[in-house]
C-alpha cells in the first residue's frame, strides 16, 4: 500500500502533469489562469482560462447612451484609458460626420502619447519585477507619478479619466498643462537612460529574455498579435501609421520595429517607443491651436441607422470599435476588438517547448491587461 | 581549450560590469536624500492638498444663507450611467398659488459613483461640483449614501434661468 503511494508521488521523467498558474498569481497582473501541462520542467502546452472578471461591458453598453459608454471603456484597458475613450468618440463622430476642432485633435494626441508613456513605464516596472529585479518597480512608478500628476491637475483623476467626450473634451485642460508636459519631457529624457543601465544591460535579465518565446512574423499575423508585441516580430502594424487619426498625420515619427521576435525584442520595441512618444509630444505641445474644446453637439446623441467602425492604437495594440445603430440613442450592438484578447492566445504557441520559468518572462513581455481580455 | 577558458572569464567580467552599472544607479539614489519622492501620508494630512479639479466626491455647494442652485429638474439623475443619484421632489405652491417643483432630497450613493463627471457637466444650473475629500473609508456601506442638499436649504432664486 505505502509503496503504491510512493509510486504515485514520484513522477517519472516522461510523465505529464498539469498545474494551474493563477487565478491569483502575481505575475499575471490580474485574475487569469493558465492551465499548464508540463513534462518535467518543460511546457508541453498551455490553456488560458479567462472570464474571472467578465463584467459584460458590451452588453451593458446596449442599455446606455453614447456619452455614458465612455466611462465603461476606461475600465477595459485601464492603462490606456484616454485612448479607449478616444476610440468610441472617434467612431461616434465619424457616424455623425462631425469635424472636431483642431485644438481637440492636438490635445487628444498628446493625451494618448502621455498615456502610452505611462503605460510603458508601468509595464517596465512590472516586467523587471517579474524577472526578479524589484528595484525597477520603484523607479518606473516614480517617473509614472509625474504623468499622473499632470492628469490629476487637468482632469481630476489619475487612472480612469473619462475625459474625452463625443465631439470634444469634457472641459478645457488646465492652464499649466503645456508647461508641465515640457517639464516632464526634460525630466524623463534624463531618467530614461537609467532604465537601460538598470535593466537592459543587466546580464541576468538578458539571459532570461534573449531567445525566449520566439514569435515569427507569420505567427504574429495569424494570431493577430498587434502593438509592440507584434512589432517585435517585424510586423508593421501601427495604426497611427497605417490609418492616421486625430493629429497623427501632422507629426513625424517612426514605427518601431524589431525582427528577432523574442522577449527581448518586444522589450526593445517598448523602450524605443517611449523615446518616440516623447518626440511626438515635443512636436505637438507648443503648437496646440487656440479654439473651442468641443464641437457643437446636440444634448441627446442619436446615430443614424448603420454600421460604424474605428480603430486606434493603444499602448498594447489595435483597439477596434464596431457600432451597429438602429437610430436610437443607445447602440443596438457594440463590439470591442481588444488587443490583449488576441495577444493572450498566442501564449500557447510561443511558450511550448520552453521552461516553466520562461512563462513569466513571456507573459510579461506581452504586457497583458486582464480586464481588457474579459471586458 | 584556452579560448573557452578566456571566454568563460570574459563573460564573467562582463556580467560583473553589467551588475555594477545597475548597482551604481541604486547606490547614487541611496546617498542622495534630495531625491526622496515618497510622502509620509497620514502624518502630512495637514499640509496635503489635492489639485483643485480633483474628483473626490459629488457635492452641492451652499452659500452662507444656506441656499443652493438645484431646481430638482432630474437631469443629473437621467445622465448618471449607474443610478448613483436619486432625486425626490415636492410640489409646493409658490407666491401666486401655482404648484412648483422644489427639491426635497438629492440622494447621492458614493458607493456606486464612478466619477465620470456627467452629472456635474450636464446640470443646467451648475448646482453640483466635485469635492476634494478622498478619505472615504467607513464602517458601514450605508454611510456612503448621502443627501446633498442640506436640511432647511432653499433654492437661490437668481440662479434660475
Ligand atoms: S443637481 Fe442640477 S441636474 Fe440635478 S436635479 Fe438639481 S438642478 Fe437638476
Ligand atoms: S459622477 Fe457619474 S457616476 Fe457619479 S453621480 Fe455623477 S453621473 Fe453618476
Amino acid at each position: 500500500m505505502s509503496e503504491e503511494i510512493i509510486k504515485d508521488v514520484i513522477i517519472g521523467e516522461n510523465e505529464e502533469y498539469i498545474i494551474n498558474m493563477g487565478p491569483q498569481h502575481p505575475s499575471t497582473h490580474g485574475v487569469l489562469r493558465f492551465e499548464v501541462c508540463l513534462q518535467g520542467e518543460t511546457v508541453k502546452y498551455l490553456i488560458p482560462h479567462i472570464g474571472y472578471i467578465h463584467r459584460g461591458i458590451e452588453k451593458m453598453c446596449e442599455a446606455i447612451t453614447y456619452p455614458q459608454i465612455i466611462h465603461l471603456t476606461d475600465r477595459m484597458d485601464y492603462l490606456s484609458a484616454h485612448i479607449n475613450n478616444e476610440a468610441v468618440c472617434l467612431c461616434v463622430e465619424n457616424a455623425l460626420q462631425i469635424e472636431v476642432p483642431e485644438r481637440v485633435k492636438y490635445i487628444r494626441t498628446i493625451l494618448a502619447e502621455l498615456n502610452r508613456i505611462a503605460s510603458h513605464q508601468l509595464w517596465w516596472s512590472a516586467f523587471g519585477m517579474d524577472l526578479g529585479a524589484l528595484t525597477t518597480f520603484f523607479y518606473g512608478l516614480r517617473d509614472r507619478e509625474k504623468i499622473l500628476d499632470i492628469f490629476e491637475e487637468s482632469f481630476g483623476s489619475r487612472l480612469l479619466h473619462s475625459f474625452i467626450m463625443p465631439g470634444g473634451l469634457m472641459h478645457d485642460v488646465h492652464p499649466n498643462f503645456q508647461k508641465r508636459i515640457k517639464e516632464f519631457i526634460a525630466y524623463f529624457r534624463k531618467k530614461l537612460p537609467e532604465y537601460d543601465q538598470l535593466l537592459t544591460g543587466n546580464i541576468i535579465f538578458q539571459n532570461r529574455s534573449k531567445g525566449i518565446g520566439l514569435m515569427s512574423r507569420e505567427t504574429a499575423i495569424a494570431y493577430g498579435v498587434t502593438g509592440p508585441s507584434g512589432r517585435g516580430s517585424g510586423w508593421s502594424c501601427d495604426i497611427r501609421k497605417i490609418a492616421p487619426y486625430s493629429a497623427y498625420d501632422k507629426v513625424q515619427f517612426n514605427e518601431m520595429l524589431e525582427t528577432e521576435g523574442d522577449t527581448f525584442a518586444r522589450y526593445k520595441v517598448r523602450m524605443r517607443e517611449m523615446w518616440e512618444s516623447m518626440n511626438i509630444l515635443e512636436q505637438l505641445v507648443d503648437n496646440i491651436p487656440e479654439g473651442d474644446y468641443t464641437a457643437k453637439m446636440k444634448p441627446i446623441i442619436k446615430l443614424p441607422v448603420g454600421e460604424y467602425f474605428q480603430r486606434v492604437e493603444t499602448a498594447r495594440g489595435e483597439l477596434a470599435v464596431y457600432i451597429v445603430s438602429d437610430g436610437n440613442k443607445t447602440p443596438y450592438r457594440i463590439k470591442f476588438r481588444t488587443p490583449n484578447f488576441s495577444n493572450l492566445f498566442v501564449m500557447n504557441k510561443i511558450t511550448s517547448g520552453y521552461k516553466i520559468a520562461d512563462l513569466v518572462a513571456v507573459s510579461g513581455s506581452l504586457d497583458l491587461v486582464i480586464p481588457d481580455i474579459d471586458r | 581549450m584556452n579560448s573557452s577558458i578566456s571566454k568563460y572569464f570574459s563573460e564573467m567580467f562582463k556580467a560583473i560590469a553589467s551588475l555594477w552599472a545597475g548597482m551604481r544607479i541604486t547606490g547614487k539614489y541611496f546617498v542622495s536624500p534630495g531625491e526622496i519622492v515618497t510622502q509620509q501620508y497620514p502624518e502630512n494630512r495637514a499640509t496635503l492638498k489635492m489639485e483643485e479639479r480633483f474628483k473626490g466626491e459629488i457635492i452641492m455647494p451652499h452659500d452662507e444663507n444656506n441656499l443652493h442652485a438645484c431646481t430638482g429638474c432630474g437631469i443629473c439623475e437621467m445622465n448618471c450611467p449607474n443610478g448613483s443619484i436619486e432625486i425626490i421632489t415636492n410640489r409646493v405652491p409658490n407666491a401666486e398659488g401655482k404648484p412648483e417643483r422644489v427639491i426635497d432630497k438629492h440622494i447621492y450613493h458614493l458607493s456606486m459613483c464612478t466619477f465620470c463627471g456627467l452629472c456635474v457637466k450636464t446640470c443646467p444650473s451648475d448646482a453640483l461640483a466635485f469635492g476634494q475629500e478622498f478619505e472615504h473609508a467607513v464602517f458601514d456601506r450605508s454611510h456612503l449614501t448621502k443627501v446633498l442638499n442640506q436640511p432647511g436649504s432653499l433654492l437661490r432664486k437668481e440662479a434660475k434661468k
